[in-house]
């Protein structure tokens, strides 16, 4: 009869597993969703390529005279002048690369800023899935069963998180196509590390998100405070270019920028050589975003999940 | 003596922006019945319903289902009733069976148990033969036996029902009808369903509350409620230019005569009867009927009895208005 207890992991699964297999169900989604970091890589990767602003290509057309030392009676010429020059610029070029990205080529510092990329566009969903279900009636039909309200936020997070890492392996299996340049300091234990931090941030900003949209009756509104958060998260951050090179105020900001603790974990795990302390820190920065707003969800979920 | 299985006493739901939605509602509901909420869009019906299946909190007022508290044993009420609610919550993407079993999960059945009773129900609601096909396929009709099936999981005590037949055809509505009274009869469940058709409630329901702007202004039977209203109305217009009022006011069971613009308004009880009597009456007077009509009580005179007005504009919010095409469109597909 009714006397079955319902244990929040058979809720969170059963609403967990829902929410999976209406995007494995969704061939369109699932193409879309290795599509997005196809299209992502091939054209903002390969085409914001500052790589080739530092090389010598970009002085081929700089004209050069002659230098004739009279004193001396000598005459070097343009060409023998122009060949060092082009030399000389490879080299400050790779040297300039390395010492501002960290690493010599661009495609691959920029491919792993992808994944936090892909992280926030993938989490920002489950405050807009979470719209979709009060507005379709299943959020109320959910919350009259005995099922604890924590599994119905911990499900959105829980799906969030699990696509997230799905779109992240797309994205690192893709870069290593299109020519990653791995670490030495990489070893296949690091895959772990890449998962757990994406996994951490994608709770935090998935709680995040669905504590905003626990009252909201309109995804109009949503996908309007979505993008608010989205834009300036992902530019006052690490993804695409090093915070040393900001002005201070943003630099202040991309400090505490969650997106950029997990950008640089990555990077560390992959293409950077790895320094203990350093990824440390990130983790326990994404450790502490993750356990604070996922706290700070299922407190708001309680109290206004019902009206 | 039956005890009551719901018992609601000064239960009152104020939103935020001041809406009173139900003011002060009080009821109860004895065990075994089916208890209606009959009501126009927006007369509170639904918020009610919402606040005995624990999703709303009542502002003042309490409620109780089975003995428990709504707001303070919220848990165990949800574990004894079954909601059917008036939308279609039913995934779309996935199939009829692992929509029933994800309501079973929802309430920790065991996986073993749940197989059964999802197969039992779905044979219940004669889907069996599509179970495996995804719900997006499904007609309006075969959808609300989908969430029948899904509201009966929990072999609840209590089933709530929220509209149970809103956008259907008549047929399918007829074959709902039928899986409810199957449905009392075979589990001996009590029934609390809303809705804004007189003639399901007429159909469904052994005892109807009348709820408008948040207020329960009559309450009875459907047969109870009828009679209040003063019976049918009898149109009759004669060839001669006489007034005859008085001579119909004589007939047994007429009970108002009405001249209105040369025809006579009659409210009378069992019309079907009276209204041949009637004719009878006047033609052995010599007098000629050459026009005659015959009106039951229809939902619109019980508002117009009780309320004053026959068309309603009731504010809706932009939520509720897009929530209700949503459930249209879904009932109408095929």
């Amino acid at each position: 009869m009714s006397e079955y207890r319902p244990s929040i992991l058979r809720g969170l699964l059963a609403l967990t597993i829902r929410e999976l297999k209406k995007w494995a169900k969704e061939p369109i989604i699932l193409l879309m969703a290795i599509l997005q970091p196809v299209i992502w890589m091939g054209l903002l990767g390969k085409a914001m390529n500052i790589n080739a602003i530092f090389s010598a290509n970009s002085l081929s057309n700089v004209n050069i005279p002659d230098i004739s030392i009279p004193d001396y009676g000598i005459t070097i010429p343009s060409l023998l002048i122009k060949q060092r020059l082009l030399e000389a610029f490879d080299s400050i070029g790779a040297n300039v690369m390395q010492n501002v990205f960290g690493v010599a080529d661009y495609f691959s510092y920029m491919s792993m800023g992808m994944i936090s990329m892909i992280v926030m566009f993938t989490t920002m969903f489950s405050g807009m899935s979470m719209v979709w279900d009060r507005r379709l009636g299943f959020l109320d039909k959910v919350l009259s069963t005995p099922v604890s309200r924590a599994a119905i936020i911990f499900s959105k997070v829980l799906n969030a998180a699990l696509r997230s890492m799905f779109q992240a392996t797309i994205i690192l299996a893709l870069a290593v196509v299109f020519g990653l340049k791995i670490s030495p300091t990489f070893s296949p234990v690091n895959l772990l590390g890449i998962y757990a931090a994406v996994f951490l941030l994608s709770v935090g900003l998935s709680s995040l998100f669905l504590a905003l949209a626990l009252r909201s009756t309109r995804h109009e509104t949503q996908m309007a405070v979505v993008n608010l958060i989205n834009m300036p998260l992902m530019f006052a951050s690490n993804v695409f270019f090093p915070t040393s090179m900001m002005p201070e105020w943003l630099r202040a900001i991309a400090s505490v920028n969650p997106v950029s603790y997990l950008t640089d974990a990555i990077r560390q795990l992959t293409i950077m050589p790895l320094d203990a302390s350093m990824l440390v820190t990130d983790f326990i920065y994404l450790g502490v975003f993750a356990a604070v707003l996922s706290a700070i969800g299922i407190t708001l979920s309680w109290k206004y999940l019902t009206r | 003596m039956t005890k009551n299985v719901i018992e609601v006493e000064g239960l009152t739901k104020v939103f935020n922006r001041g809406f009173v939605a139900v003011d002060h509602v009080s009821f109860s509901v004895k065990e075994g019945e089916i208890f209606g909420f009959l009501g126009p869009n927006g007369a509170g019906k639904t918020t009610t319903m919402n606040m005995l299946i624990t999703v709303l909190k009542p502002t003042e007022g309490r409620a109780s289902v089975l003995g428990y508290d709504v707001v303070k044993q919220a848990g165990m009420v949800r574990k004894v009733i079954g909601v059917v609610p008036q939308e279609y919550t039913a995934d779309e993407d996935l199939s009829g069976y692992e929509n029933v079993m994800l309501c079973a999960d929802l309430y920790g059945i065991p996986k073993d148990v749940a197989k059964r009773r999802t197969l039992e129900l779905l044979e219940l609601v004669e889907l069996t033969q599509f179970k495996d096909k995804r719900v997006e396929t499904y007609s309006g009709g075969m959808r609300r036996r989908l969430e029948l099936a899904c509201g009966l999981i929990n072999t609840p005590k209590v089933l709530f029902l929220d509209e149970p037949t809103l956008g259907l055809d008549v047929q399918t509505r007829a074959a709902i009808w039928d899986y409810i009274k199957r449905l009392k009869e075979e589990y001996g469940m009590t029934l609390f369903m809303t809705t804004h058709y007189l003639e399901e409630a007429d159909a469904l329901c052994d005892r109807i509350a009348i709820i408008d702007h948040g207020k329960i202004i009559a309450m009875g039977s459907p047969s109870e409620l009828k009679e209040s209203l003063g019976g049918d109305i009898i149109t009759i217009s004669i060839k001669e230019d006489m007034d005859v009022s008085e001579l119909i006011r004589s007939v047994d069971n007429v009970k108002e005569v009405k001249k209105e613009n040369g025809s006579y308004r009659i409210k009378a009880e069992s019309g079907e009867v009276t209204a041949p009597i009637i004719i009878e009456v006047l033609r052995r007077r010599g007098y000629t009927v050459t026009r005659l009509s015959l009106t039951e009580p229809t939902l619109n005179e019980v508002y117009l009895e009780h309320t004053g007005k026959s068309m309603r504009d009731v504010e809706e919010s932009r939520e509720a208005f897009i929530t209700h095409r949503i459930t249209l469109r879904r009932a109408r597909s095929r």
